[in-house]
């Protein structure tokens, strides 16, 4: 119930940030159907839809990020948590009580992204299914850094590193943009280093079917989510103790 | 009977000592402020009453419940309004209320009951409606105050909470003060002399982490032998050894 509550506050603030809105939901939406109209005059394989899609939706996903890490950043910042603190809610119930809603919300970003593709003609099969439900790993990935970057950096901070920085890196180094093996060297090495690249590779591989393709992928997606998640509760935990 | 019992607390940070061996009682449904200078220690001894930061030595029980080993059942009868407007700015009043009774595990009946409740003694029927951030500064602390209140506690912490108002919300505020007096421990720090005055039964003085004057306004003054309230404040800080 005290986690409920909580939950429902994070998602009201985050919904009614217009802001929010337009860059999570609107953001990857206009790319999709620019990058989409370029295609169709000058077709660049990375851009067709059942290439562009999977990286869109993880791109979008580092909005979650930026979301998360605000709120929570404004929330220590402002006397809330102070507040909150006071009261008999438990550490789990914040944690879970920022992270959980934005479950639901990166799920109906990556939803919307797939059925605006749907409307530019990508094929609706029963791979689109698997490749929104493959995307929970990628989304606990950018949700638990949000909590982490929202544990240590200030309101502003958030702003220029998750806002500018994360996203940046999401694009530069997911392979949506343009071909990893264009630059190759110790680019594309960092790059698959990263989860960035391996979430949009799984995503492409499960959309055309090839699901013997999505394991590494896949386990490297887990491993950076599994350790940004700890590492956010842990951070969590400390930013706690010292307010 | 008393309702706060603190035994020589204390709280060093770095080099500077905060509150040194505090030792105070304050009665049940007493109205006590605790007044001081910027840096005399008011706020670390609200924070440390209301288990935010640990004491570094000595002890305090809030209605016998032990602040250091007994942190959950001390949240459980507590409320803080905090120095700064504490509300979710995206969310309208009701909703914020809402939050605050569904954290102290109340149902739907019962959070729209006490909502009922409290915006008609507060008069927040006219803004229930409206987002908590678009309301002015008195509306705001209103709020503040009625989400501390929504748990019905049994001591409530009230930490400046007319810092920045003008007058006419200040008065309004002192007025809700008045209104909760008796029926709950207040707690209040403030920096006005004349809010301590009108709303407080007992004042203490800290100064430099220790209380060095401890009474009603009227013992205050006779202490400092001044007239008025403010000029006996001045007169003990200036006087204090430490």
């Amino acid at each position: 119930m005290r986690m409920f509550s909580y939950s429902l506050r994070t998602a009201r603030e985050i919904l009614r940030d217009p802001l929010n809105l337009g860059f999570g939901l609107g953001f990857p939406l206009v790319l999709l159907f620019l990058l989409s109209a370029i295609q169709a005059n000058i077709p660049v394989s990375l851009f067709e839809l059942d290439m562009l899609t999977p990286g869109l939706t993880v791109f979008g996903l580092a909005f979650m990020t930026l979301f998360s890490a605000a709120l929570i950043a404004k929330d220590r910042s402002s006397s809330l948590l102070q507040r909150l603190y006071t009261t008999p809610l438990r550490p789990s119930d914040y944690i879970l009580g920022y992270m959980l809603p934005v479950l639901p919300i990166s799920a109906a970003q990556c939803l919307l992204c797939y059925l605006a593709a749907a409307c530019l003609g990508l094929k609706l099969t029963i791979n689109v299914l698997w490749a929104l439900l493959l995307l929970i790993p990628a989304e606990i990935f950018f949700i638990a850094l949000g909590l982490l970057c929202g544990s240590v950096l200030t309101d502003k901070q958030v702003g220029g590193i998750c806002g500018a920085l994360l996203t940046n890196l999401t694009a530069w180094l997911s392979g949506v943009w343009f071909d990893l093996d264009l630059v190759g060297g110790t680019f594309k090495a960092i790059a698959y280093a990263l989860p960035f690249v391996h979430a949009v590779e799984m995503e492409r591989a499960v959309l055309a079917g090839n699901y013997s393709n999505i394991w590494t992928h896949l386990l490297w997606v887990l491993g950076y989510g599994i350790v940004a998640l700890v590492a956010a509760v842990l951070l969590f935990l400390r930013q706690m103790r010292r307010q | 009977m008393t309702a706060i019992e603190i035994k020589k607390l204390s709280k060093r940070y770095r080099d500077i000592t905060a509150v040194d061996r505090l030792s105070l009682e304050i009665g049940a449904g007493e109205l006590f402020s605790l007044l001081g200078v910027n840096g005399a220690g008011k706020t670390t001894t609200i924070k440390m009453l209301s288990c935010l930061t640990r004491p570094d030595s000595g002890d305090a029980l809030l209605k016998g419940k032990s602040i250091l080993r007994d942190s959950d059942g001390v949240k459980s009868i507590i409320a803080v309004s905090p120095q700064e407007t504490a509300v979710a700015p995206l969310l309208s009043v009701r909703e914020n209320l809402a939050l605050m009774a569904g954290i102290h595990g109340m149902n739907k009946a019962e959070t729209a009951a006490k909502i009922g409740e409290l915006s008609e003694k507060l008069g927040l029927e006219s803004v229930l409606s409206r987002k908590a951030g678009k309301l002015s500064g008195g509306w705001q602390r209103r709020l503040s105050i009625a989400m501390a209140l929504i748990s019905d506690p049994e001591i409530l912490f009230l930490d400046e909470p007319t810092l920045g108002l003008d007058v006419l919300a200040r008065s309004e505020l002192w007025d809700l003060i008045r209104s909760l007096k008796g029926r709950m421990t207040i707690v209040l720090t403030t920096h006005y002399m004349e809010e301590a005055e009108a709303l407080s039964d007992r004042t203490g003085i800290m100064k430099n982490g220790r209380l060095i004057a401890l009474g009603t306004p009227a013992e205050i003054k006779a202490q400092a032998g001044t007239e008025r309230f403010e000029e006996a404040f001045v007169k003990l800080v200036k006087e204090a050894e430490w």
